[in-house]
This record gives structure tokens, C-alpha cells and sequence, in this order.
């Protein structure tokens, strides 16, 4: 007995040690980049802060720009976004070696470690220049008082052991490092889209824990608590753009439409919060990283055992609510001035994903493309979710998956269910 | 087994009629390239043309001042109204575009659904009336007349009409006010107003407003007919 509890008090001490270890490694990492001598550029930071879409995450619904306050859900509970002004309850003071710290080394003001919710494995990939750029133009912006709230974090996600632990498995800080193999564009385009621009925050395939395999991983995942799935960027039957034209993909980044593809839900946001933004010579780089992403497929699931009379009441859904806009074929329409009013389900990806996840989605709650300068009046789609119930949806999405030449499975009511239970906020 | 046998009949029908090629002509139809074609993303909830659901939960949309429309959808979009399908619908459109689609709604001219017949008393819709027309000094609530104009068919560019709604939504309408659910722009008026009214005299204004037959002119006022008792920040579109 008595042996056992001097083993256990041992015990409990080595894990404190090696906390402690850990969080003091974690929060005493150095680095002695100096600031920039290049003079802050305001317009600079103001660019750089769009393509980031700084003000996507640190904005309310309908609260002052950047002052935080907007809940971003996590498997692991909600975060709230600190206010970005040069408020005291911002960033009043915080000088170009502070901000520097909070974006390469993830680490906030007063020495504490900054969730990962905040992209750090992506922020830490910025120049300093870049990283003084923006300092300064954030720093120039009007102050507003909002003070922060409190994370509603689940234990143990709520502590600083929690993310030192994560940084220790995950977080490497280094700026972008290009490769000499690569041309200019292409490594301009990865080092926007891997750094500031973070698409890796969604489109990365996530683990249990919220790690990535680093800042060019787009395997993609479901998000959760936004109730869509980021789609793998590695694979062309998915969402990879390998075999765009460029023309195409450049258009589709800047007005989040191109020949019938629109951007749904999230990816609306960041184009009008981010690549609607890109300058030419950016748009193009990007466009030419993720052309050039390697190909990998994803694995699909086995579909529902096939029903003919589920897929019949598919049809039948389909005809009564469906074939006005998208066509009897799945054809699409395109409006009196030729313009790709309704996309084709033919051919989409969007109904032939491995995961029915973003079909269900757009049928059930509908949508608009983002209404960019390009494209100012998207037309749009009503939500069905009063109209058709689980088994409905289950029906309507196999007639989908298997019509117009689609051999992408069907999916059953409990596979319905099962994506809006892993979906929903924990 | 009969039943059966008129399964195994049914299903044995419809099969062939679903290889039936499409007519070319439906297949090449082109939409129109029209604020009306784009509003149909909206008029699924709201009904045809905008003109209500038959639930009373979806409001009417059309022949509403469009300053009141558009400041509904950044109210939906910003938050202080809450309505997930709603605000997530709207959420990637601009502007400029949210002002189009209100300007399209307001622009439709068509006809009122018959009104509700009230179940209350006399007396108590009396009392309703007086409210109505001459609101309640004492308490500080001004009459809804003040704002929503003579005929209560609103006014332009921004106060809306209170006649040809159902009892549901108005009763839903005045209730979320009271609780925070609905909000305007600061200052927000119909909610100190609401909260101000008995849950009786809701009943009773509710029961009155949705028994009236809209006025030979069921168009919104041109303009206050004096400057409003109260200040109101979503009267401005």
C-alpha cells in the first residue's frame, strides 16, 4: 500500500515536471528576426489583411470590423476572437515585435500560448516584412472597446498544458521557405496560400486532436459545427482544380463563379473576405499552386445498398422540385443573356463527392453564390429543409448520385442523419 | 396479396415512364434574366410572388416599403434578428443587391388575403381601436397610427403596413420584441413598445389589426404625417 502511493506521488511529480518542461519550452520559444527596415506600407496592410480575412474571424455578426467577438465552434467547444483594434482591450500598445510573436510563434502579449483555433501552423509561414505591414496598418485602424470573451473551452482543451502539448506535436515555427525546384508564381501562390491566405484551416484532413500534416495538407474534413465539408483540394474528383483552365480557376477565386462552379457556404465568405481581393499578379500565383497541387483520391465509402424505390421517389422529388430550375436532365439553365443562371447537377461535384455532406447541405438549407463585382446578381436557391424530411433528402440525394451517368452510391436516411449529428457544434 | 399485386402493378407503370426522353424544348428553355427569376430563392418560404406562406410564420414580402425590407435583411444578416436559414441565405450577398431585391418586392401591386375575424368582445376591441389610433399618453406608448400612417398602410420609405398579416405573425412579431429575439437599428422602438403592451392588449391590437380589410389605397403613405413621437433607428432605410 505504502509502496504504491509513493509510486503514484512519483508519478504525479515526473508528469508536473514534464508539464511544466513542456509549457516552458513551449512559451520560451525564441526567435530573433529582426523588424523590418522597409517602411510600413499602410496600403500594403491593408492588402495583406484581406487576403488574410483577418476581419472574417475577428468580426461579430454585425459587430464593429476586427473587434472580435465572433464564436467560432470547435470539436473541442467555442472560441471567441480578440479584438484586433488598438483598443486597451485590443491591441492598444502592442508593438511590431509583440505582433510578430503572436503570428510566428503563436504566443499573445502577456506570454500565453494562443489556441490553435488562431492558424498559427499558417501565420508562422509570414515575413516578418509582411508581419510589420500588417502591425502597422492594424495598429492605424480606429480603437473599439470589446472587451474579450472568455473561450468555452472543454477540459482539458482549456489550459495552457493542452496547447502546449498540441504546438509540441504539430507546430514547427519557421517563415515560408521556398523551393528552388519551383518558379516564382508557384512559390508566390504557396506561400500566400499555405501563410496568410491558411486554406489548410479548413481544407486540411484533421485528426482527433486538430492537427494537420502541415500548412500544404488539403485532404480536407468535415467542419464541424459549420455543417459542410471542406473538400479534399487533391483530388479533381472532389474539389482539386488540376484540370481547370487557369482562365477558369482565376475567375472562379475572384467572383466565386465560373462556368456554372459556384462557391457554397464557407468558401462564399472567403471569396468575398479574401481571394475576391487578390491583385493580378497574386490571383495568378495562387492559381498556379493549386493547379499544381499533387493528385491524391480519396477514399470512398461504400454507398447505401442500392434501392429502386428509394431512387424512384428521387426522382419523383426531383421532378416536382428540382427539374424547373436545374433541369428534366440535370442540364442546367442559363438565363436570356446567356449567363449560367442554374448550375448543371450533371457532372457536379458537388452531388458526386464521396461525402454527400454539402449535397445535403445546399438542399436542405439552399443558398446564392457570393455577389462579387463580377457576378453582382447570383441567382439563387430556396432551402427545402420544411419540405423534405430525412428519408426525402436520403431519396433525392441517391437520385442524384445515380442519374445522368453518376455511379457516385446512394446514401440511406441513417447516412442522412449520421452527417447532420457530425455536423452540429459539440 | 391484392395489395400486393397493385404494388407490383403500380411500380410495373411508372418504370417505363421514367426513361421517356424530355421533351428538347422544356431542356433548352432559358430563365429570364430578371430580379423576379432571382427572387424565387426567397418566394419558396414566402409564398408565390411573395404574397405570404399560407402558415402565417413566413411574412408577406410584397407591396412593403423597400427602406423596411432592406433593413429587415441586415437585420437578419447583422443579427439582431435571428433566423438561421434566413441569415445564412443572404449572407454572401452584397448590399447593393440585398436594396434590388427589397426595391423588387415593394414594386409588386397585388391583391390582400381576406382579413381574420376577430373573436373578441366588443368592448375589448374598442379599447384596442382607442390604443391604435391614440396609443396611451400615460404610458408613454404613442399610437400606431403616428408611424404606421392613417390607414396603418405604412409609410414610406421605411415604416411598414399592419394590415393584411395574420394574427400568428403579428402576435410572433410582438412577442419576440419582448423577449430580444427581433431587434432593430438603435434605437429600437417597437421593442420598448412592445414591452410596454399587456400580453391582453397584444391579443386584442393583434385581433383588431388582422380583422381589417385593407383600405381602397393599400399603398404605404408617402410620408409621416408629423414628425414621430418616438425615435426609431430603423426608420431610416
Amino acid at each position: 500500500m505504502r509502496r504504491l502511493l509513493i509510486g503514484l506521488v512519483l508519478l504525479a511529480t515526473v508528469c508536473a515536471v514534464a508539464g511544466a518542461a513542456l509549457l516552458a519550452w513551449q512559451r520560451n520559444l525564441s526567435d530573433a528576426t529582426p523588424e523590418s527596415t522597409a517602411p510600413v506600407s499602410l496600403e500594403r496592410g491593408a492588402y495583406l489583411a484581406a487576403v488574410g480575412n483577418c476581419a472574417g474571424c475577428h468580426t461579430a455578426r454585425g459587430g464593429e470590423r476586427l473587434a472580435g467577438g465572433r464564436a467560432i465552434p470547435t470539436p473541442f467547444g467555442t472560441v471567441f476572437s480578440p479584438n484586433l483594434t488598438p483598443d486597451a482591450s485590443g491591441l492598444a500598445g502592442w508593438t511590431a515585435d509583440d505582433f510578430w510573436r503572436a503570428l510566428h510563434l503563436g504566443q499573445s502579449r502577456d506570454g500565453r500560448l494562443l489556441v490553435p483555433a488562431h492558424p498559427i501552423t499558417n501565420t508562422t509561414l509570414v515575413t516578418r516584412e509582411d508581419a510589420d505591414a500588417l502591425h502597422g496598418w492594424l495598429q492605424a485602424q480606429p480603437p473599439v472597446a470589446a472587451p474579450r470573451r472568455t473561450h468555452e473551452l472543454r477540459w482539458p482543451y482549456d489550459n495552457q498544458l493542452a496547447i502546449a502539448a498540441w504546438r509540441a506535436l504539430y507546430f514547427k515555427p519557421g517563415i515560408y521557405q521556398p523551393d528552388p525546384a519551383r518558379d516564382a508564381a508557384w512559390n508566390r501562390g504557396a506561400y500566400l496560400s499555405q501563410g496568410l491566405a491558411h486554406c489548410s484551416a479548413c481544407h486540411a484532413g484533421r485528426d482527433a486532436l486538430g492537427g494537420d500534416r502541415g500548412a500544404s495538407d488539403f485532404r480536407g474534413g468535415l467542419l464541424v459545427g459549420l455543417g459542410w465539408l471542406a473538400p479534399s483540394l487533391h483530388d479533381p474528383a472532389e474539389a482539386g482544380v488540376q484540370r481547370w483552365p487557369d482562365a477558369m480557376l482565376q475567375q472562379w477565386l475572384r467572383d466565386g463563379h465560373a462556368q456554372g462552379h459556384t462557391a457554397q457556404g464557407p468558401m462564399a465568405e472567403v471569396v468575398l473576405g479574401s481571394t475576391a481581393a487578390l491583385n493580378s499578379a497574386d490571383l495568378a500565383a495562387v492559381s498556379t499552386y493549386l493547379r499544381a497541387l499533387p493528385e491524391n483520391a480519396v477514399a470512398r465509402p461504400e454507398g447505401a445498398r442500392p434501392d429502386p424505390r428509394r431512387r424512384e421517389r428521387g426522382a419523383g422529388l426531383y421532378r416536382e422540385h428540382c427539374a424547373a430550375c436545374h433541369g428534366e436532365r440535370g442540364e442546367g439553365r442559363r438565363d436570356a443573356s446567356g449567363a449560367n443562371a442554374y448550375p448543371a447537377l450533371a457532372g457536379s461535384r458537388i452531388v458526386t463527392q464521396a461525402s454527400a455532406a454539402n449535397l445535403i447541405r445546399v438542399i436542405e438549407r439552399g443558398g446564392f453564390a457570393p455577389a462579387t463585382p463580377g457576378h453582382p446578381q447570383p441567382y439563387g436557391m430556396p432551402p427545402f429543409a420544411g419540405m423534405l424530411g430525412a428519408d426525402d433528402l436520403a431519396a433525392l440525394a441517391s437520385h442524384l448520385r445515380e442519374s445522368f451517368g453518376h455511379r457516385a452510391g446512394e446514401i440511406d436516411t441513417v447516412e442522412v442523419l449520421r452527417l447532420r449529428a457530425a455536423a452540429a457544434a459539440h | 396479396m391484392r395489395a400486393w399485386l397493385l404494388a407490383l402493378a403500380l411500380t410495373a407503370a411508372q418504370a417505363p415512364a421514367q426513361a421517356q426522353p424530355v421533351p428538347d424544348t422544356l431542356a433548352q428553355r432559358e430563365v429570364p434574366n430578371t430580379l423576379a427569376q432571382r427572387a424565387l430563392a426567397c418566394t419558396g418560404c414566402h409564398g408565390k410572388e411573395g404574397r405570404a406562406a399560407p402558415d402565417g410564420y413566413y411574412p408577406r414580402l410584397a407591396g412593403k416599403p423597400a427602406g423596411y425590407l432592406y433593413n429587415q435583411l441586415l437585420n437578419f444578416r447583422d443579427g439582431r434578428r435571428d433566423y438561421g436559414l434566413m441569415s445564412e441565405l443572404i449572407a454572401p450577398l452584397s448590399d447593393a443587391y440585398l436594396q434590388e431585391l427589397a426595391g423588387h418586392f415593394a414594386s409588386l401591386d397585388l391583391p390582400y388575403p381576406p382579413p381574420q375575424k376577430p373573436t373578441l368582445p366588443a368592448a375589448e376591441l374598442a379599447r384596442a381601436e382607442r390604443l391604435v389610433r391614440h396609443g396611451d399618453t400615460a404610458r408613454r406608448l404613442p399610437a400606431c397610427t403616428a408611424c404606421h400612417g392613417e390607414r396603418l398602410t405604412g409609410t414610406q420609405p421605411a415604416v411598414p403596413g399592419l394590415l393584411g398579416l395574420s394574427r400568428d405573425y403579428l402576435n410572433g412579431q410582438l412577442g419576440a420584441w419582448r423577449s430580444g429575439q427581433r431587434r432593430a437599428q438603435a434605437p429600437d422602438c417597437m421593442a420598448q413598445i412592445a414591452k410596454a403592451l399587456t400580453e391582453t392588449e397584444i391579443n386584442a391590437v393583434t385581433q383588431l389589426l388582422a380583422g381589417q380589410a385593407l383600405p381602397a389605397d393599400p399603398h404605404p403613405a408617402t410620408a409621416l404625417p408629423a414628425p414621430p413621437p418616438v425615435r426609431c433607428g430603423g426608420m431610416k432605410p
